[in-house]
């Protein structure tokens, strides 16, 4: 048995940063370890612009001279990347937390909800740092030669992933998790088809590319393009889309969002 | 405050749920150090209560102070000194029970050793394990060890041995036993009378949303204490010289063919008076046994047989 004086009383918080990091720590460990979210977040962007940059299925409207297949293909993939991440995956895994109590249980524990969001968003970080990362080096190895100025893709990077993230957290902290997954899984789908990712919006016609500009997808695919193929120094209109969406799904998440 | 401090204190607690009130002006005492148990059929108010003090719920009414400080407001404070352990879930599905277990120690500053607790709680084959595939048994010793790991003051337990087999709940309440020797104050809920009657210093019994009984087991089964005394012996016997010579209340009936029932209060005195009354007439009291009321009989006595939802 155990010696006397072993469960005395010696309660106490961690420091709060020692209590994110563990939290950022094993949050990633949880995604990378499950197979459905590989599948979503590395294996289909992977996927998809080695596919479509090699081979002439989709017709990605006109390039200019010098450039490539790949030049309009990476930008609106990094874009898929954020989606696939910042929203789908944290929207289900979230949802998933919800439903088996996890959120509940980590709400007794001393590491406070901000500080719970706070890990949720490194986590996502990670992993868009690892797919970008990934990305990055096989659209070099296809060819790619991107312009412009990396501080206006961190910063639309950065405007995604808020936005993508205020919504998938709506989604995950409102509807059943079993909506959710459905939902999310869906949302992709149609985000990837109709979102300017491997398909330019001018393809749709006039009424409905206007509408299909709005979405954050979109914003972000084109705006991530302007820099990044035709060199724009900073694509005001999308990172205003973005702001916007950023601003609206995270006040709704906060206001929605329900532990249990 | 009174003596000794109270580790929980709970004055006319009102938690409604839409029109249903769940809670209904409930007042509990727990005292600093001990075991308490929250008994109460399905639908009492036992969870809604505990998770009022656990700082999940807000309370509609009445006032909770739990290690002195208030749950709704002071939150920050309290989560570092309770311990929690839900009645399911609460893991990652994909997370191993060892991992788990070292990710909520290191959210405390001084927490028990992970190994220790593990082999107290024989989860050493499930160290590998992720939480998905752990039988029902391990995922209660897990939320057991993960309401424990960060030592604090008082855990809340709700239903910790439900589902275990015969080893598991020993261990667990070895366990407890454990944490109340050392002064961690324990307050469990149960619907299991011998785990109550065995481990609690104090039961509460809630029903429909009130305490209707406190007090420790023993006091619960003596109080109003409808004892009674079995014998056998030859059938037809004239009982009316032996009610005459009993205290005033008793009674004593034949309740079936040779089997014979003294109740009242059954102390030395009455159980001389009822063997004399035998040996006067000649009567051999065989199987001659003194029944206490269990908890069970009285939980069953307050709270009614009907089934609850």
């Amino acid at each position: 048995m155990t010696a006397t004086g072993t469960f005395a009383p010696k309660p106490g918080a961690a420091p709060l940063g020692r209590m994110i990091a563990a939290q950022t720590a094993l949050e990633t460990k949880m995604l990378l370890r499950n197979g459905e979210q590989l599948l979503l977040t590395i294996v289909i962007p992977t996927l998809l612009l080695v596919l479509f940059s090699t081979v002439d299925v989709v017709d990605v409207g006109e390039l200019a001279p010098g450039q490539d297949r790949v030049d309009f293909l990476a930008p609106g993939l990094l874009a898929l990347a954020v989606l696939s991440t910042a929203f789908t995956g944290q929207a289900i895994a979230t949802g998933f937390e919800r439903r088996y109590g996890v959120l509940k249980r980590l709400g007794a524990t001393p590491l406070p909800r901000w500080g719970l969001m706070l890990a949720k968003t490194g986590c996502v970080l990670i992993v868009e740092a690892l797919q970008i990362a990934l990305l990055t080096a096989i659209a070099f190895a296809l060819g790619w030669s991107p312009h412009g100025n990396p501080f206006a893709v961190v910063l639309l990077l950065v405007l995604g992933t808020a936005a993508f993230s205020g919504l998938g957290l709506l989604m995950a902290g409102t509807l059943r998790a079993e909506a959710t997954l459905a939902a999310a899984n869906l949302v992709f789908i149609l985000l990837l088809v109709c979102g300017g990712v491997i398909v330019p919006l001018d393809k749709f016609p006039a009424g409905i590319a206007a509408v299909l500009e709005l979405t954050p997808i979109a914003a972000l695919s084109d705006g991530l393009r302007d820099v990044l193929q035709h060199g724009t120094t900073m694509p005001w209109t999308d990172a205003g889309i973005l702001a916007i969406w950023s601003v609206v799904g995270l006040a709704a998440a906060a206001k929605f969002f329900r532990w249990e | 405050m009174g003596s000794p401090q109270a580790a929980v204190e709970i004055v006319g607690l009102v938690k409604k749920y839409g029109a249903k009130t769940a809670v209904d002006g409930l007042d509990l005492r727990v005292d600093a150090g001990t075991v308490t148990a929250v008994l109460g059929p399905n639908g009492a108010g036992k969870t809604s209560t505990i998770e009022v003090c656990e700082g999940y719920r807000r309370a509609d009414g009445g006032s909770v102070r739990v290690l002195g400080l208030d749950p709704a407001a002071d939150g920050e404070r309290l989560r570092p000194r309770i311990g929690v352990m839900l009645q399911s879930g609460g893991v990652y599905a994909g997370a191993r029970a060892e991992e788990m277990l070292r990710h909520v120690a290191k959210l405390h500053a001084h927490p028990l050793d992970v190994p220790m607790l593990i082999e107290r709680l024989g989860l050493e084959s499930c160290g590998r394990t992720t939480y998905r595939r752990l039988s029902g048994g391990q995922q209660q010793r897990l939320a057991l060890a993960l309401a424990v790991v960060g030592r604090p003051e008082l855990v809340f337990l709700d239903e910790p041995t439900a589902g275990l087999d015969p080893q598991a709940r020993h261990a667990t309440w070895d366990l407890i036993r454990d944490l109340r020797e050392d002064g961690v104050t324990v307050v469990l809920t149960t619907h299991l009378m011998d785990e109550a009657e065995k481990l609690s210093d104090d039961v509460h019994i809630v029903d429909r949303g009130r305490v209707i009984a406190s007090g420790s087991p023993e006091a619960l089964c003596r109080d109003g204490a409808e004892n009674s005394l079995r014998f056998a012996g030859p059938p037809g016997l004239d009982l009316t010289a032996m009610v005459a010579a009993l205290p005033v209340g008793a009674k004593a009936f034949e309740v079936a063919r040779g089997a014979y029932r003294v109740e009242g209060d059954i102390d030395p005195q009455l159980l001389a008076t009822v063997t004399a009354w035998c040996a006067q007439h000649g009567v051999m009291p065989e199987k001659l046994t003194v029944e206490r009321r269990t908890l069970e009989d009285v939980f069953l006595e307050l709270t009614g047989r009907e089934l609850r939802a």
